[in-house]
């Protein structure tokens, strides 16, 4: 088992990948009887400070169809300067600079360490980033004012040389021209009315016939031109922006009463989309929408401007009652794919206290990388550190964004490709290596991740018939022995990796299908992979264990089917959609987090330490932080809230209690530093309101149903009808064991 | 030049004598009455001395004819006699003989009349028929009227009777360029008439034709003449009758006319008098000269002094007239007739018969209004005041009957219209039989003389141009007779005097003249009548004129919340013709009859008059104008209306920039905004303002105070055009300057290098149209545009502009809109108060047409500066531009116009839209902007009450006040045709044919317009003759006194550019014209037609008077001259190519004729009183008028000259159209055919 646990440790840190099985099974009857598929979470640029860059091009398989990159597990034949590819069998020859090699001086490609490697890519001129910033106007007057600074101090933290342009919406869509002097320029859009890519570069001008006589000129000169009225350099621009950004005035149509301001988000949207799609596609820009509201007018409205009609609700969508979802989601969808084409990603900023449409323009993030971030409003630390946070550079002094990835995955004939969930596209690469079975989006082999992070993870699931991986940028390299003994390939199993994959898999089904069906395809798994490798006598649930490489798993199962991942009661369409976006792209530590909170306890008894998540955890004289990594809850129990209301924490002789109440706070600002995006910051305490995100995730051990069975004073009741985990663990082991399964 | 002229005068009046005399003499006697009145003073001595048939018969023949044709003239057609008359006379010395037969005939029919009038008829019958009449008329005294009839015919012709006599403007003319004539018309009228007269014309005439009547004045007149009027003299003594009869029927008429004239021009022609009696005197006064010449000298001298005069109107009637008077004086004293014709006149005929000469014409006029209702008379007497009016209605039937229509002459004057009928009438005519020659009028009239005559009358083929009514004498007459006195409205049916006089009005219940003008002012009862006579009933509307100073503005009246009182049935408001009933309990409304309760707060107790106590106190119940302030039920939804905003959209395209508009229309806006229409109570206009400039797209300017720098918002979609902004887009001037004069910097130089050609038009309206509806209120867009918009977007154009078209069937089509979207887009602005003024910069076509059709209904204005340069048109465009920005207007408004049973506004002509039959929708009605409405029958008309119209006019103030302008006028009602003749208003009526006429182009082909024009004059004169005018020769032309001037502006509306178009004209041109004239007032289309020719050569530096104008006729130019012509859209500096050297000095400070710069735009200011002077009297006439005239400096033989040609609109034109002279023969042709 230990050998298990470092062998995943250290892949993980040399690769960034977390396998579900570390063995795989030799035929695809036996992977069908996994259960649990074989497949990986991949984080494609995770910071690995030892690793160097390398300055040149990867070396590829001269077979057309393969391409694949030379990696440490190919033979290569020093002396006769020719390696074999280990997907194809191909033969290729080095190529001329690889003259001076030999087994002393093998490249850095060829060292088994070096199982993930970067190359930095020569070709082409270096493109300056973009950042689109697409301004809601629909603002309360402090809101938009915080936003308005938020802003003005990104343009600081922008690289000098990125480019940067504003749009701002309201009832119509303007597009700032940045070089004025003197006055400034707006292009102007009604907000109801779609427009083609060709009609808004029309619009914008920037469609310049080319000077005649010259067809044989490079584009790109007169592409740089038209295009710098909107998009400028930050170092240029800096200040008008700031001028203009500080001019910006609420909407000034007027809203009569009992109506929504009109929001023409679908149109600024496009507008972004088509004003990079024609100046600058395949470059690496980011449109990042700031958002006060839904979107209330023009294709992509979500809700119309009577405050009557309220936004629509999962009670709405479940009886088919929204009228404009299906409509927006599809034109956003239609909007990130356009985007996602040209490698841009887009960027939701979406902070109301009620819904803003993240139901329909999720995709827009989902399929082209970019953040969301959902919060009350823009005047909150939330909203302000997380977008700073966007900017955040890594050790290296570079920005932790990486733009228009192509994930390409290849495979050996044993494994074919299934699909890969994430924030990611299909490049509808068909090849030999991929599987007609499609899991989360498949039928490629290459996808293309607009944005990433290094935090941005993808799974890749794969049917067992061979295996492999490649990077543009960076090349990773898996693989795996092929094992038939089942015990063995049972203790290679990671509950963790298989729990997140799996919940990938159960959250991308809950996008498509109906809440209950996902939970019963989820619990049937469960049930499945129970029987398969629990150890029991048949139809005796007392008799069930399972191996210490299994054990969590049933738990993390039981706090998904909880989470809001799958469960919508108690959240509106837009957090549902919120948590299910972060959750598909958080590397497996976050997401575990996500799955099953994380709950600390300080007292007086001895240092902080972890408990469990359960209603037995709440005791009076305890301090309980919190990490659902969208929140961070401290709650003070029942003593201590009296204690520090009576102010003992003032008094010099309890500076132990100040210590204490300090604790937890210490901790939490340590989570905050380095979470994106900023968790919602909670301190509560007993009987306090907000205590309910505590004991909403907690396991239900106590309820007003069983207190008194348990009778101990310990530990609050949770007022719910949820099953508890006890309960839950009853009937999985009462299935697992039954005969009739 | 007048001189040349006045010879051609002489010379036919020499010919034709019956007919030229009689025109000469009218016209000549009306200006020059004094020839005749000399003659007449003879004659009437003459007549009362005895009755030398014979001796006379060939004078009388002449003075008879003369007279007649005077009498003819003056009452109605001279025209006839002028057509032919004027020639025959001249021509014919012979003539006189025929005169004689004339002169028989008239006798005759003078005998007729005369049996009435006295013994003293017998022995004019004649001549004196209608004179008789008319000397029967004043009374027993028929020398005094015959003298006075003289006079007054002479008077009259020059005046109204000229008109009314015949062409009446033939005799103005003749008046001034007889003048010179006159001296030996004179003779001939009275001498040459008389026995002598005839030779003494024949070679006079001759010579006079030949060379200028200065020439032949000289030469041959003065011997001629002074055999002339020696002989005159003599003839009158020798033959009284003959004189009597002649001065009988020239003064019968004349003489109330002088008379009552004589009040008016008493002064000058007292004076005269005063001269005349020393005759030598004569010199001090142009009239004296006249006067003396009749007696001998003078001719000559007086003829050129009259031309002079004429060519200085004033001076130059008057002169004719004070020499006349004199001579008539002179004559009348010498009779013994005289003396009594003298005393009565003495008293008056002093005054008058200067009058008569110099005031002739007025007096003439007002002797016809006082006819009809002036007691002009009065003056005069008691005498003629009375007896004209009974005799003359008494005559009229005569006149109907027979001769009698000589009477009616008479009697018209007597009775003013009908006199002006009887004029009409030209006893001659009889002879009608002259048809056979081949010139109507000339030949016809004096059939027996034409007959003798006709080889004369052959060979003089052309109608004197003097001979035949000018405009310019009715003008002055007008003037000097009504210029003096405040119009009163009080009185039911009156019509106000010319548009082109300055008068003050005085409301006294019905509306002022200027505020709303009709084409008749008595209405007949009938539907029947109105189509028989199809004279058209429309009023020109202009409600919001701007009143001058000393009228002081309208009352505004407050009813409180409950709003303006109302009938309850047709919704009128209260006015000055309500009657108050049940002791002002109720009232009954005078519109639909419907009796309604007044509200207890307005009741008010009755006087025993029926009036309300507090009637005086209240403007609407004694003002014919005031304004209501209107309650929130006048609203838009209900709701206050938002003050106004005005909102500028700029063309930024390559053309506009390159011109210089941009940077022009920029630095302009800077001051202008400080200068925006504001209620005299608020330090700072309310209006908001807003900036757009566009090329193939918009943009729109944030400029909002709170800015440090304004915002350009670029509009790029304009397949559905909005508004890209709300808040900052309509500001205060006040609060937004700073920033809005950095965005007028600015735009300049951001489109300094823009190579976008392209533009767009129809987004601009929809953006101006958006931004109001976004702001909730009414307002104006300023597009100042410079190209045909061709690029992709909604009211996209295509070049259509098809030169081959014009003149065919389809012509039509170039005036119709190419796309229907301008029209719908109109709808749109009229809903939203959204006013349009365009000013087009174009350097080719641009599709005025179908641009300006949002203008046009919207109540907006159209200016356009074809090839627009700064430099030298931005004078003109800024012009326009502040006139057009701070001038007063209402928006958003409702115009209603009500009438009494039995009429009904049935169409309507002007920049609006209607989307009913009875509201006038006007987004924006200025104060330039006229609505012409016509009137149908709809049942009888009641005399008794007459009928009342009431323009109710609901609109927004430039403060957002919303009020309602009331407008009431009353008009009387006739049975009788000749009540309708006599009160019309021509200047009026041609306004409504062009505008009816330019509509009409709309759906068919120009030809047709013209004919169908052409044809409903020829049947209003012809109703005229048939029914009104005394039985003469068919040959004879014989025009209503009111009317007299219908031909010469008709043939000016017919040749005008739009309906016969030069070959180098553009259809945009044209479409700008027609779209311009549709809203013009009547000042405005009549000086448009018929412009102002200012001859500047003889400067007065001194006083402030503009010199009097001349006949827009190149014949009349002179190559020492320079001259002025205008038409309220253009200005041109006629230079001689002979201008002496100190005039050229004075005014270009250059040496010599070469080197005046003729792209000069404005004159040199040069330190000399001369130039001072035309400097001073060109920006008055700028003032006057709405649109800025850009001076153009014509010099003679240059190529602009033919240019300048086209205004000349009494001569023939390039493009076809007929001269005054030839249409008027036309006209009379057309007239017989339709008699017969």
């Amino acid at each position: 088992m230990a050998m298990f646990q470092e062998f995943i440790q250290q892949n993980e840190d040399r690769d960034g990948v977390r396998f579900s099985w570390n063995l795989w099974p030799s035929s695809r009857l036996e992977a069908t009887r996994l259960v649990v598929p074989v497949s990986c979470l991949f984080t494609p640029l995770k910071e690995c400070p030892d690793l160097p860059p390398v300055q040149y091009e990867p070396v590829l398989c001269g077979r057309p169809n393969c391409r694949a990159v030379l990696n440490p597990l190919c033979q290569v034949d020093f002396r006769a300067k020719i390696w074999a590819c280990n997907f194809c069998f191909q033969r290729n020859p080095f190529p001329p600079t690889y003259a001076g090699i030999s087994e002393v001086n093998q490249p850095a490609e060829l060292m088994p360490q070096f199982s993930t490697i970067e190359y930095i890519i020569q070709r082409g001129p270096p493109t300056p980033l973009i950042f689109l910033y697409v301004v809601d106007i629909c603002l309360e007057e402090e809101d938009l004012q915080a936003l308005k600074e938020s802003l003005q101090m990104s343009l600081s933290l922008l690289p000098p040389n990125a480019l940067v342009g504003l749009i701002t919406f309201g009832r119509m869509v303007q597009v700032h021209e940045l070089s004025c002097e003197g006055i400034s320029k707006s292009y102007v859009f009604r907000g109801t009315k779609d427009l083609s890519a060709k009609q808004i570069q029309e619009m914008l001008g920037l469609m310049k016939p080319a000077p005649a006589g010259q067809p044989g000129r490079p584009p790109a000169a007169q592409e740089m031109q038209p295009t710098c009225r909107f998009l400028q350099p930050v170092h240029k621009v800096d200040m008008n922006l700031t001028d203009l950004l500080g001019e910006l005035q609420r909407d000034p149509w007027p809203v009569s009463q009992g109506k929504r301001p009109l929001r023409s988000t679908g149109i600024a949207l496009s507008i972004a989309v088509g004003l990079l799609e024609g100046t600058f596609p395949n470059t690496g820009a980011r449109v990042m929408l700031f958002t006060g509201g839904p979107p209330t007018q023009g294709p992509g409205m979500v809700v119309g401007d009577e405050l009557k009609t309220p936004i629509r609700s999962w009670h709405d969508i479940q009886k088919d009652n929204a009228r404009h979802l299906k409509k927006a989601t599809k034109y956003y969808e239609a909007l990130a794919n356009r985007a996602a084409a040209n490698g841009h990603c887009i960027d939701i900023y979406a902070c109301a206290l009620d819904q803003t449409g993240l139901l329909e323009m999720k995709c827009c993030s989902n399929l082209t990388g970019g953040h969301i971030v959902m919060g009350d409003s823009f005047n909150t630390s939330l909203f302000k550190q997380t977008f700073q946070r966007v900017f955040s550079k890594d050790y290296n002094n570079e920005f932790r964004m990486a733009f228009g990835a192509t994930l390409e995955v290849k495979t050996s004939r044993e494994l074919k490709v299934s699909g890969a969930i994430g924030p990611c596209v299909s490049l509808n690469s068909k090849g030999p290596c991929v599987s007609e079975n499609e899991m989360g989006v498949g039928g490629t082999s290459q996808w293309k991740v607009c944005s990433l992070n290094p935090s941005t993870t993808l799974a890749m699931y794969f049917e067992v018939v061979n295996q492999g991986g490649k990077k543009k940028k960076s090349v990773t390299l898996c693989w795996a022995d092929v094992q038939s003994q089942m015990q063995h390939i049972e203790s290679s199993f990671d509950q963790e990796a298989s729990a997140v994959l799996m919940a990938r898999l159960a959250v991308f089904r809950a996008e498509s299908e109906e809440g209950p069906d996902v939970l019963r395809w989820l619990d049937r798994q469960l049930i499945r992979l129970c029987q398969k490798f629990g150890q029991f006598n048949k139809d005796d649930p007392a008799s069930f264990r399972l191996s210490e490489s299994l054990s969590l798993y049933p738990q993390f199962m039981f706090h998904l089917r909880r989470s809001p991942f799958l469960q919508v009661f108690n959240n509106s369409p837009d957090e549902s959609s919120y948590y299910r976006h972060h959750f598909m792209r958080q590397d497996l530590t976050q997401s575990l987090i996500m799955i099953q909170p994380i709950l600390y306890s300080y007292s007086f008894y001895g240092p902080p330490e972890p408990v469990l998540l359960d209603s037995s955890s709440i005791l009076p004289d305890r301090i309980l932080l919190m990490d659902t990594f969208f929140q961070l809850v401290i709650y003070h129990g029942e003593t201590i809230a009296q204690w520090r209301k009576a102010g003992y924490q003032e008094m010099p002789e309890y500076e132990n209690f100040k210590q204490l109440l300090q604790a937890p706070l210490d901790d939490a600002q340590e989570i905050l530093q380095t979470r994106f995006p900023m968790p919602r910051y909670v301190d509560t305490e007993h009987g306090g309101s907000q205590a309910r995100f505590l004991l909403s995730k907690v396991n239900p051990s106590q309820t007003h149903n069983n207190l008194y069975a348990w009778g101990q004073e310990s530990g609050a009741p949770i007022l719910t009808d949820d099953v508890s985990l006890q309960v839950f663990m009853d009937h999985l082991k009462k299935l697992a064991v039954s005969s009739a399964a | 030049m007048n001189l040349n002229q006045q010879p051609h005068m002489a010379s036919p009046y020499a010919p034709p004598q019956p007919g030229y005399q009689m025109y000469p003499q009218p016209g000549y006697g009306a200006p020059h009455p004094t020839q005749q009145y000399a003659p007449y003073n003879g004659h009437t001595s003459l007549y009362q001395q005895g009755a030398p048939p014979a001796g006379y018969s060939p004078y009388s023949g002449f003075a008879t004819k003369t007279y007649a044709a005077n009498v003819l003239s003056d009452s109605f057609s001279s025209s006839p006699p002028n057509l032919g008359q004027g020639r025959a006379p001249p021509v014919s010395g012979a003539p006189p003989v025929s005169a004689s037969d004339s002169y028989s005939q008239y006798a005759q029919g003078n005998v007729q009349n005369g049996p009435p009038s006295v013994p003293s008829q017998p022995q004019r019958p004649p001549v004196s028929q209608s004179y008789a009449p008319a000397t029967v008329h004043p009374g027993t005294q028929p020398t005094y009227h015959q003298p006075y009839e003289a006079p007054t015919t002479s008077v009259q012709q020059i005046t109204g009777h000229m008109a009314g006599m015949h062409i009446g403007g033939p005799a103005p003319n003749l008046a001034g360029s007889t003048y010179a004539p006159p001296p030996s018309s004179q003779p001939m009228s009275s001498a040459a008439f008389t026995s002598t007269g005839p030779p003494n014309y024949t070679p006079q005439l001759a010579s006079a034709s030949q060379p200028p009547s200065s020439m032949s004045m000289t030469p041959g007149p003065p011997p001629s003449m002074y055999g002339a009027p020696p002989t005159s003299q003599p003839s009158f003594p020798g033959a009284p009758t003959p004189p009597q009869s002649a001065f009988a029927g020239v003064t019968p008429a004349a003489p109330p006319v002088s008379q009552q004239s004589f009040p008016t021009g008493a002064p000058m022609s007292q004076p005269h008098y005063s001269s005349v009696p020393t005759s030598s005197s004569q010199p001090s006064m142009g009239g004296p000269v006249l006067q003396q010449p009749p007696f001998g000298a003078v001719p000559p001298a007086s003829a050129q002094s009259q031309f002079p005069g004429a060519a200085q109107p004033p001076v130059s009637q008057p002169s004719p007239y004070h020499s006349v008077p004199p001579a008539a004086a002179a004559g009348f004293p010498p009779p013994g007739g005289a003396t009594v014709t003298a005393p009565p006149r003495h008293p008056g005929m002093q005054g008058p018969p200067f009058a008569n000469q110099s005031m002739s014409a007025p007096p003439a006029s007002q002797p016809n209004h006082t006819g009809a209702g002036m007691p002009p008379g009065p003056p005069i007497g008691g005498v003629q005041g009375p007896p004209p009016q009974p005799g003359l209605q008494g005559f009229h039937p005569q006149q109907n009957g027979a001769f009698g229509q000589m009477r009616p002459p008479q009697s018209g004057y007597a009775a003013p219209y009908p006199g002006q009928q009887n004029f009409g009438i030209q006893p001659p005519p009889p002879a009608a039989a002259p048809p056979a020659q081949k010139r109507l009028d000339p030949d016809s009239i004096p059939s027996p003389q034409a007959s003798e005559t006709q080889p004369v009358q052959k060979t003089r083929h052309r109608i004197d141009p003097d001979a035949i009514p000018s405009p310019i004498q009715v003008i002055e007459d007008d003037k000097a007779n009504k210029g003096s006195e405040p119009f009163i409205t009080g009185v039911r049916g009156q019509v106000p005097p010319l548009v082109t006089t300055t008068f003050q009005v005085k409301d006294q219940g019905n509306a002022s003249p200027r505020f709303i003008r009709c084409t008749a002012y008595n209405m007949p009862c009938t539907s029947d009548m109105a189509k028989q006579s199809q004279v058209p009933l429309a009023a020109i509307i202009k409600p919001l004129a701007t009143l001058p100073p000393d009228e002081g503005p309208l009352h505004l009246v407050d009813h409180g919340e409950g709003g303006p009182i109302r009938c309850n049935r047709c919704k009128a408001y209260m006015c000055p013709y309500m009657q108050f009933i049940e002791g002002g309990r109720r009232f009954q409304c005078s519109f639909c009859s419907c009796v309604t309760d007044v509200p207890p707060h307005y009741f008010q107790h009755l006087d025993h008059t029926g009036r309300r106590v507090d009637c005086y106190e209240r403007p609407e119940l004694h003002l014919g104008s005031y304004e209501f302030l209107a309650t929130v039920d006048y609203c838009k939804n209900n709701k206050l209306p938002q003050p106004p905003a005005f909102i500028f959209l700029i063309d930024v395209s390559y053309n506009a920039v390159k011109s210089g508009l941009v940077a022009v229309v920029c630095e302009e806006l800077k001051t202008l905004l400080d200068h925006l229409p504001r209620e005299s109570v608020d330090e700072e206009s309310r209006i908001r303002v807003g900036f757009v400039t566009y090329n193939k797209v918009l943009h729109f300017y944030n400029v909002k105070s709170s800015l440090a720098q304004p915002q350009m918002m670029v509009v790029s979609d304009v397949s559905e055009m909005f508004v890209p902004l709300l808040d900052g887009f309509l500001v205060s001037v006040g609060e937004s300057r700073v920033v809005i004069n950095s965005l007028l910097d600015q735009i300049p130089e951001i489109f300094a290098d823009t190579r976008e050609t392209e533009t767009v038009f129809g987004p601009v309206v929809q953006a101006g149209l958006e931004a109001l509806k976004a702001a909730d209120c009414a307002g104006k867009l300023f597009i100042f545009h410079s190209s045909l918009p061709i690029a992709e977007a909604p009211g996209k154009l295509k070049n259509r502009e098809d030169k081959k078209l014009v003149g065919t069937d389809k012509e039509k089509s170039l005036f119709q809109p190419q796309v229907s979207f301008y029209g719908n887009l109109a709808k749109e602005c009229v809903a939203q108060g959204c006013c349009v003024d365009i000013f087009l910069f174009p350097n080719q076509f641009v599709d005025v047409t179908t641009l300006s059709v949002v203008a046009c209904s919207t109540g907006g204005s159209v200016y356009k500066y074809s090839h627009f340069q700064a430099q030298t048109d931005r004078d003109r465009f800024l012009n326009d531009l502040r006139r057009d920005v701070q001038k007063p207007m209402g928006f958003d408004a409702v115009m209603r116009v009500r009438t009494s049973t039995g009429i009904r506004a049935t169409d309507f002509f002007g920049s609006f839209y209607m989307s009913n039959t009875t509201d006038v929708e006007l987004a924006g009605l200025d104060s330039d902007k006229t609505v012409t409405v016509e009137f149908r029958h709809d049942d009888k008309l009641s005399e008794d009450t007459g009928a009342f119209m009431q323009c109710a006019v609901l609109y927004t103030s430039c403060s957002g006040q919303r009020r309602l302008r009331v407008h009431n006028l009353s008009v009387s009602c006739c049975t009788q045709l000749a009540d309708l003749y006599r009160n019309c208003e021509t200047d009026a009526v041609i306004s409504y044919f062009a505008k009816h006429a330019y509509r009409t182009v709309l759906s068919s082909p120009t030809k047709n317009v013209r004919d169908v024009l052409v044809n409903q004059c020829a049947q209003i004169l012809a109703c005229y003759r048939k029914n009104c005018a005394s039985p003469s020769s068919a040959g004879q032309l014989i025009l209503p006194e009111c009317m007299k001037l219908l031909p010469v502006y008709l043939n000016c509306v017919l040749k005008s550019d739009v309906l016969q178009p030069s070959a180098e004209l553009s259809l945009d041109d044209r479409a700008y014209l027609r779209q311009l004239v549709s809203c013009m007032d009547v000042a405005e289309s009549h000086v448009f037609f018929y412009p102002r020719l200012l001859p500047l050569q003889k400067l007065d530096v001194e006083g402030d008077a503009l010199p009097v104008a001349m006949r827009d006729s190149e014949e009349r130019l002179s190559r020492a001259g320079l001259y002025l012509l205008e038409n309220g859209l253009n200005l041109f500096l006629w230079v001689g190519s002979a201008i002496p050297q100190d005039l050229l000095h004075n005014v270009f400070g250059t040496a010599s004729f070469s080197q005046i710069d003729p792209n000069m735009t404005s004159l040199p200011v040069l330190d000399n009183p001369f130039s001072k002077r035309i400097r001073e009297i060109i920006e008055s006439i700028r003032a006057q008028r709405s649109r800025y005239m850009k001076l153009m400096v014509v010099k003679q033989d240059d190529r602009l000259e033919i240019l300048f040609k086209r205004f000349l609109v009494e001569d023939k034109n390039s493009s076809g159209g007929a001269s005054y002279v030839d249409f008027l023969c036309h006209m009379h042709k057309e007239i017989r055919q339709l008699l017969s």
